[in-house]
C-alpha cells in the first residue's frame, strides 16, 4: 500500500441522532487523525440520515484504518473513501470578500468572471463573491485575489459523491 | 404488545424483567434514588431482582464483566451520576477492549440542571463515548423504553460490548408509555452473521492445500457461544491441524488435548510461536492480531496465507492483511464450513501435515515452560501447577488480576471448557480479578471460583472483600506474593539495567489479618511442602479465603518475545537474556 501522505475525502452516512457528529469527530481525534475540512447535513429527511464529508490527510493505509474504525460506530451506516482520484466528484463553495478601489477593484471583477464567481454583495469599496468548484479552483481564486484586496474568506468545506451509477 | 403507563424508574425494572435480567451490580446515590426505591418496593415480590451492593463502582463494572463472561449473559450495573459514572469508566473500557456485553444504567442530574455544573453532575455520555460501544442520554420519558431495549440489543449482538444509558432524575420520576421489546428494532445496526459462501469455499481450498497449517483462535469463539466451541472442536479434529489460542480464547479448545500446542504471543509457548512464524496457512478464528500476539509486525508469519473469521468488519485488515476474510459469527461460519467441507469431500494434505507435526514436536522438545524448581522457596509456576492439579477435577472458574501471575496462570492452568477463564486482556486492568470473581460466583453459586492474584493488583480493588462477605460469596483469592509489581520489575530488569524504580512494595498488609478483618479466612504459605495441604484447606473452607502464597521474588515469565522482536526471537529463560533490546523496542509497551 502507498506510503504517500495525501488528502483523502471520506463520506460517512449516519443516523441523524444526538451526538452522532461528536462520535465521529471524537473517534477521529481520539485515534490521532487530523481533519482538514468537515461538512455535515441531513440528506434524507424521512429516514433521518445525514452525510458527513471529511477531508483528512494520511496514507492510504491510515485512511483505510480510519474508515474501519468509523464503521464500528453504531449509528454509522456506511463510510467510504470517495477521493477525487478514486472516481469521486468534489465541490466546495466559498464566500470571498475583496476590499479595494480603482484598477484593483476592476481586475478582481474581471477575474471573478473567468472563475464564474457571482457578486452577491457590493459597496463602493468592496465585493463579496460567491464561488463554486473544486477545492483547487477555490484555492487558485483566493491566491489571485490576495494582491487585489482580499479581506476575508469563508468556505463550506468539501462535499463529495461518486461518479456514474455507483451508490454509497 | 405491551403499552403500559409507568414511571421511568419502573420502566428500568420492567426492561430488566423483559430481558431476563435477574442480577445487577450497583451502588446507590442521589441521582438513582427513584430506581433504588423501585428495587425496595420490589423486594417482597416473587422474583425480586438480586442487587449486589459493591464497595466501589469499578467493582460493579468488573463484577458485571465476571458475571457476563462466566455465564454468556449480559452483565448489568447501576450507578449514580458524577463519581458513580467516572468510577465505572475503567470497567467499561475493560469491557470495550475485551468485547464483553455490559449494560450500565447511570443516574444523571435532572434535565433542567444539565450543563449548570450541578452537584454530582458530569457529562456521562461525553466521558463514556470512547469507552462504550454506544451510549444514550434519555431526554424524553417516552424514549426510555425504546432506548433500554436498544441498549440490550447493541450490547449483546455483533461484536459485544458495553453500553451506557444515562437517565436524568426527573425522567425517572415522570410517567410515560412503556413499549415492549418485541416491537423495538434498532434503526440501522444489523451485524452480519453469515459469511459469503464463495469465500468460505476459497478458505476451504486453502485448508485442503495447506502443508503447514495452524488454527489461531481467540475470544470471539467464546463470545459466539457454546455452539461455536463445539463446532471449533469438530473442525479442528476433522482436519488434524495444530491449534493455538490467544489469552482470551483459552478453554474454547481443551487445554490438555494433543492438537493444542499452547497459548501464543508474548508469553506463549515456543512451539506455538514458531508454528505461527513458519506456517503456510493461518486460520484466525475470532482473534484480532493484537500486538501481544504478533510481535514485530513486519516479520509476523511472513510466508503464510491468512484466513480471518471475525464478526467485526473493522478487524479485517486492520493490522495484518489477510487473503480470505470471512465476516460473520464464528458459529455460523464454522457450521457452513463443516457442511461445505463434507459435501465437497475435501481432503487434507496428509503427508506434509505429518512432517509439519514432526517439526512441531521437535519445537515441543524445548519444553519452553520448564523452570528450575526449588525445595525451600515456592516457585510461582509450581504454586499454580499445584493449584491446577488439586482443582482440575472440579468445574473451576478462574479470574486473574494483571501481571506475571496472570501469565503463569495462563501457562500452567489448563482449561477444557469455555467461560472458565476470565482475565483482563485488552486493557490489562489491575484490580479486575476480585470483583470479576465475585461476578462469576454470583452466576455460579455452587462452583469453585478462584482469583489468581498478585499482591499489588489485589490491593487495587480489595474493598470488594466486603461485598463477598455481605453476599456470602465464597471466592478464593490466591495471591502469588513476590512483593514486587512483578511484570514491571521484569521489564525493568530486562530493559532498564535492573533499576527497580518504585516497583517494590515496602509496606504490604498482613494478608492473613486483612482477611480476618473482613471476616474471611486467611492462609499463609512459605514452604513448597506446605502447599498441597493449604490449598486443600482453602478449597474446603466455606467462605471467602485470602491465600497468601509467598514466592520467589525474582522469577521472570518465560518464554518471552521482547518488545519489537519477531516470533522466532523468543527468550527462553534467564540464561538467554543477554542480547540488547533496541531503542525502538524499548518504546513499545
Amino acid at each position: 500500500m502507498s506510503e504517500i501522505v495525501s488528502k483523502h475525502t471520506v463520506s460517512v452516512l449516519v443516523d441523524n441522532e444526538p451526538g452522532v457528529l461528536a462520535r465521529v469527530i471524537g473517534l477521529i481525534s481520539g485515534r490521532g487523525y487530523n481533519i482538514d475540512s468537515l461538512t455535515v447535513a441531513e440528506v434524507d429527511a424521512e429516514k433521518h440520515i445525514s452525510r458527513i464529508t471529511i477531508v483528512a490527510p494520511g496514507t492510504e493505509q491510515t485512511v483505510n484504518k480510519m474508515i474501519s474504525q468509523l464503521q464500528r460506530i453504531v449509528p454509522v451506516k456506511r463510510a467510504a473513501n470517495v477521493t477525487f482520484e478514486k472516481q469521486g466528484i468534489e465541490r466546495e463553495m466559498a464566500l470571498v470578500k475583496i476590499v479595494s478601489t480603482g484598477e484593483k477593484r476592476l481586475e478582481s471583477m474581471r477575474l471573478s468572471d473567468v472563475f464564474r464567481a457571482r457578486v452577491i454583495d457590493t459597496t463602493h469599496d468592496s465585493f463579496v463573491f460567491e464561488l463554486n468548484g473544486s477545492p483547487r479552483k477555490i484555492d487558485a481564486f483566493i491566491d489571485l485575489m490576495k494582491p487585489l484586496g482580499l479581506s476575508e474568506v469563508s468556505r463550506t468545506g468539501v462535499v463529495a459523491i461518486a461518479r456514474g451509477t455507483e451508490k454509497m | 404488545m405491551v403499552n403500559i403507563q409507568m414511571t421511568g424508574a419502573q420502566m428500568v425494572l420492567k426492561a430488566f424483567e423483559d430481558h431476563q435480567v435477574d442480577t445487577i451490580f450497583g451502588y446507590p446515590g442521589g441521582a438513582v434514588l427513584p430506581i433504588y426505591d423501585e428495587l425496595a418496593k420490589e423486594r417482597d415480590t416473587n422474583q425480586p431482582i438480586r442487587h449486589y451492593l459493591v464497595r466501589h463502582e469499578q467493582g460493579a463494572s468488573h463484577s458485571a464483566e465476571g458475571y457476563a463472561r462466566s455465564s454468556g449473559k449480559v452483565g448489568v450495573m447501576l450507578v449514580t451520576s458524577g463519581p458513580g459514572v467516572t468510577n465505572a469508566v475503567t470497567g467499561l473500557t475493560d469491557a470495550m477492549m475485551d468485547s464483553i456485553p455490559i449494560v450500565c444504567i447511570s443516574g444523571q442530574v435532572p434535565t433542567h440542571l444539565i450543563g449548570t455544573d450541578a452537584f454530582q453532575e458530569c457529562d456521562a455520555v461525553g466521558i463514556t463515548r470512547p469507552c462504550t460501544k454506544h451510549n444514550w442520554l434519555v431526554k424524553d420519558i417516552n424514549d426510555l423504553s425504546r432506548i433500554l431495549h436498544e441498549a440490550f440489543y447493541v450490547a449483546s449482538s455483533g461484536r459485544p460490548g458495553p453500553v451506557l444509558v444515562d437517565i436524568p432524575k426527573d425522567i425517572q420520576f415522570q410517567t410515560g408509555t412503556y413499549i415492549g421489546p418485541e416491537t423495538v428494532k434498532h434503526k440501522s445496526y444489523r451485524p452480519k452473521l453469515k459469511a459469503n459462501i464463495d469465500q468460505i469455499d476459497d478458505a476451504l481450498k486453502l485448508i485442503a492445500d495447506a502443508e503447514k497449517p495452524i488454527f489461531y483462535t481467540g475470544g470471539g469463539v467464546i463470545n459466539s457461544g457454546n455452539a461455536a466451541v463445539q463446532l471449533l472442536r469438530e473442525f479442528v479434529r476433522l482436519t488434524g491441524f495444530p491449534i493455538t489460542s490467544t489469552l482470551q480464547g483459552l478453554g474454547a479448545y481443551p487445554g490438555d488435548d494433543s492438537q493444542f500446542i499452547g497459548m501464543l504471543g508474548m508469553h506463549g509457548t515456543y512451539e506455538a510461536n514458531m508454528a505461527m512464524n513458519e506456517c503456510d496457512l493461518m486460520i484466525n478464528i475470532g482473534a484480532r492480531f493484537d500486538d501481544r500476539i504478533t510481535g514485530k509486525i513486519d516479520e509476523f508469519s511472513p510466508n503464510s496465507k491468512k484466513i480471518h473469521i471475525d464478526i467485526d468488519p473493522s478487524s479485517i485488515n486492520k493490522i495484518v492483511k489477510v487473503d480470505v476474510p470471512l465476516i460473520g459469527d464464528v458459529a455460523h461460519v464454522l457450521e457452513d464450513s463443516i457442511k461445505l467441507w463434507k459435501s465437497k469431500v475435501y481432503k487434507i494434505n496428509k503427508s506434509p501435515l505429518k512432517e509439519w507435526w514432526k517439526t512441531i514436536d521437535k519445537w515441543k522438545e524445548k519444553d519452553s515452560l520448564k523452570y528450575v524448581s526449588d525445595k525451600n522457596i515456592i516457585k510461582p509456576q509450581y504454586a499454580i501447577q499445584r493449584l491446577y492439579e488439586l482443582t482440575k477435577d472440579k468445574d473451576v472458574f478462574v479470574t486473574t488480576e494483571v501481571g506475571q501471575h496472570q501469565m503463569w496462570a495462563a501457562q500452567y492452568y489448563k482449561f477444557n471448557k469455555p467461560n472458565r477463564w476470565i482475565t483482563s486482556g485488552g486493557l490489562g486492568t489491575m484490580g479486575f480479578g476480585l470483583p470479576a470473581a465475585i461476578g462469576a460466583q454470583v452466576a455460579h453459586p455452587d462452583k469453585l471460583v478462584i482469583d489468581i492474584a498478585g499482591e499489588a493488583s489485589i490491593l487495587m480493588c480489595i474493598q470488594e472483600m466486603s461485598t463477598a462477605i455481605q453476599h456470602k460469596l465464597p471466592v478464593k483469592i490466591f495471591i502469588i506474593n513476590n512483593q514486587y509489581m512483578g511484570m514491571v520489575r521484569q521489564w525493568q530488569e530486562l530493559l532498564h539495567d535492573k533499576r527497580y524504580s518504585h516497583s517494590y512494595t515496602d509496606a504490604l498488609p498482613d494478608f492473613v489479618k486483612l482477611a480476618e478483618a473482613y471476616g474471611a479466612k486467611g492462609i499463609r504459605v512459605q514452604k513448597p511442602n506446605e502447599l498441597n495441604k493449604a490449598i486443600n484447606e482453602m478449597i474446603e473452607y466455606d467462605g471467602p479465603v485470602i491465600f497468601d502464597c509467598v514466592v520467589e521474588q525474582n522469577e521472570n515469565v518465560f518464554p518471552m518475545i521482547p518488545s519489537g522482536k519477531a516470533h522466532n526471537e523468543m527468550l527462553l529463560g534467564d540464561e538467554t537474556v543477554k542480547e540488547e533490546i533496541s531503542d525502538e523496542g524499548k518504546v513499545l509497551v
